[in-house]
């Protein structure tokens, strides 16, 4: 069963074309990771998919339905984003942005219910934030205010979490704790999940599938094996790599070598 | 946390309005005549329905209070409600700490809306009293969408062009109000005079008119209270909350404009109010938008009340314009707020 199903996408910037004839599926529950090198349109084919951007041409369905045909709220209550940037330093506390998850399913004028606060103070408690809540975000490190959006997506209690980039700041300690976490939630809740990822050896280990794209093509997209292949990883980021297998997990892992 | 907001909103609302009330009392006491605290107070009060009083004072001062100076504090009230809720919005909407409806050269832009009306429909009959007041919402709305569209650049606003664009646009309608002004022969040095802001020679009835502006402004603000905090993790993040970014962007800088508009067209251009005000409410009570917007409210009121008041009787017998007073305070801090912002990358 499908969940997404992109098809034939393009996308221009002015008469830049960014998105060029994109065609996959994602399925329902999985763990789906996209790569690719800078520029090679990974952003915007997610913005797409998140309904934040609208593609020039071509179609994406959401349970069978395109996804432009969602109302905003609707589509909050589905879809949950993680963001690159995380969360901007606000003097807002770590429970009250948490809070701001619950928004699209609070009734119009009506303000959080004593069962909305239990899901909050649930997932605080899971993510071991639940001593600093008081603690304004912006006095946060770089790792601590990644695991707040995490919180406030889980709060938000979407059927797919998309990410773009999530550990792109993070030091590798809080890089396994954020994907660990998301793991997990894949696991107990049986959502999909949806990232754009930079590093293979991350990709290669959390994904079931993968789609590799390259100057705004499909370059390869399938299982870790049919896409993790050096020869074709090498020639899309250009650099010399070699392919190992991970001594724990058997899966490709990349070593790069100094020239 | 929604029972621990109520409690601090209901604390602090209730500080703020009792301040308030002291603060009007004691404003009307001042002045070239003084009058004592209590007589004041009983004069107040005897004109609360059910209260009877045996008068203990003479007509010419039970005229001081109601006639002369009640309107004028309530229109300063007024108008620091309108004002300081205006800063808030439009603050948290754009999520530039530095948005305020005169920096934005949107105060010049209701000015130059209500002089066009004064000067060219003095005696038009079509909306009557509300001619001017239109005529400044027209303004202010053009020269903030002017000022938008400035500083937009590819989707992307960052808050220093903002404020040049307010700076831009401030220049350009401020020479055409000069122009205007120039023109005007006769009435030159009544538009002059009101447009520094001034909250003398006004009755009852400019109160009466500017209220429903103000209750239904606010209204339609605070029930954007929870969309005010959403935006604050950025744009995109509050669409993928559900929010219609857009469509509520537009709404609120409408609602704001309007309530600016409404307020120039009375009394002029007052700066800085929406700037400072919500700022100084933002240090004490925080950033979340359901207690800081009533809190700014009513903080805007007390802040205009105590400015004119000192407009109307530091110098005896002289009326100092009241924009003068808190551009004194104001600039200063704005100031401060830009050095700042500078330092840090962040107001």
């Amino acid at each position: 069963m499908n969940l997404f199903d992109v098809s034939q996408v393009q996308h221009q910037y002015g008469s830049i074309p960014v998105l060029k004839n994109i065609g996959f599926q994602v399925k329902l529950k999985e763990i789906f990771g996209i790569i690719g090198p800078n520029g090679s349109g990974k952003s915007t084919l997610i913005r797409t998919m998140s309904g934040l951007l609208k593609p020039s041409q071509g179609e994406i369905l959401l349970n069978n339905k395109p996804i432009g045909s969602y109302r905003k709220q609707e589509l909050a209550k589905l879809i949950a984003v993680l963001e690159q940037e995380g969360i901007p330093p606000l003097s807002f506390t770590i429970e009250e942005v948490v809070a701001m998850g619950r928004y699209p399913w609070l009734k119009p004028l009506s303000d959080l219910s004593r069962q909305d606060e239990l899901i909050v103070h649930d997932v605080l408690k899971n993510l071991g934030l639940w001593k600093i809540r008081s603690q304004a975000v912006n006095t946060l490190s770089g790792g601590q205010r990644q695991m707040v959006s995490l919180a406030r997506a889980m709060v938000q209690q979407p059927e797919v979490l998309i990410l773009d980039e999530p550990t792109t700041y993070l030091d590798i300690g809080h890089q396994t704790l954020v994907m660990e976490h998301v793991r997990d939630w894949h696991r107990t809740q049986g959502i999909t999940i949806i990232m754009v990822l930079h590093d293979l050896n991350l990709a290669s280990q959390y994904c079931d599938r993968l789609l590799l794209m390259d100057q705004g093509y499909v370059q390869s997209y399938g299982t870790i094996h049919d896409v993790l292949k050096p020869e074709t990883i090498s020639s899309v980021y250009k650099t010399d790599l070699i392919m190992i297998e991970h001594p724990v997990q058997h899966v490709p892992q990349f070593l790069l070598t100094s020239k | 946390m929604v029972q621990k907001l109520k409690t601090k909103r209901f604390f602090w609302a209730s500080g703020l309005s009792a301040l308030l009330l002291l603060s009007l009392v004691l404003s009307v006491m001042t002045g070239s005549v003084h009058l004592p605290f209590a007589l004041s107070l009983k004069i107040l009060l005897s004109h609360l329905p059910l209260i009877q009083l045996t008068p203990t004072w003479s007509l010419a001062q039970d005229a001081i209070v109601w006639d002369l100076r009640l309107p004028r504090v309530f229109l300063a009230i007024v108008i620091g409600a309108m004002l300081s809720s205006t800063g808030v919005a439009f603050q948290g909407m754009l999520r530039n700490p530095l948005a305020d409806p005169y920096i934005l050269g949107v105060s010049v832009g209701a000015a130059f809306g209500a002089a066009t009306s004064m000067l060219f429909f003095r005696n038009s009959s079509l909306l009557g009293y509300f001619t001017t007041p239109l005529f400044s919402f027209i303004g202010a709305l053009l020269s903030l969408w002017f000022v938008m569209a400035l500083a937009n650049h590819h989707g992307q606003r960052d808050r220093e062009t903002l404020i040049l664009a307010g700076v831009v646009v401030q220049s350009l309608i401020g020479a055409f109000l000069s122009f205007l002004i120039a023109i005007s022969g006769q009435q030159m040095q009544e538009i002059v005079f009101w447009m520094m802001g001034s909250l003398a020679n006004h009755s009852w009835l400019d109160v009466g008119m500017l209220t429903p502006y103000l209750a239904l402004g606010y209204l339609y603000l605070a029930l954007q209270q929870r969309d005010l905090n959403l935006i604050s993790l950025g744009e995109s993040a509050a669409t993928h909350l559900g929010m219609d970014v857009e469509k509520k962007k537009i709404w609120v800088l409408i609602v704001g404009s309007l309530l600016t508009g409404a307020a120039v067209s009375v009394v002029g251009i007052i700066g800085f109010v929406g700037l400072i005000v919500p700022h100084l409410m933002r240090l004490i009570v925080g950033p979340d938008h359901r207690i800081l917007l009533p809190l700014s409210t009513l903080a805007g009121a007390i802040f205009l009340l105590w400015a004119d008041t000192v407009a109307r009787s530091i110098i005896p017998s002289r009326e100092i314009p009241i924009g003068v007073i808190t551009a004194f305070i104001g600039a200063p801090f704005f100031a401060y707020l830009l050095k700042k912002g500078l330092r840090r990358g962040q107001v």
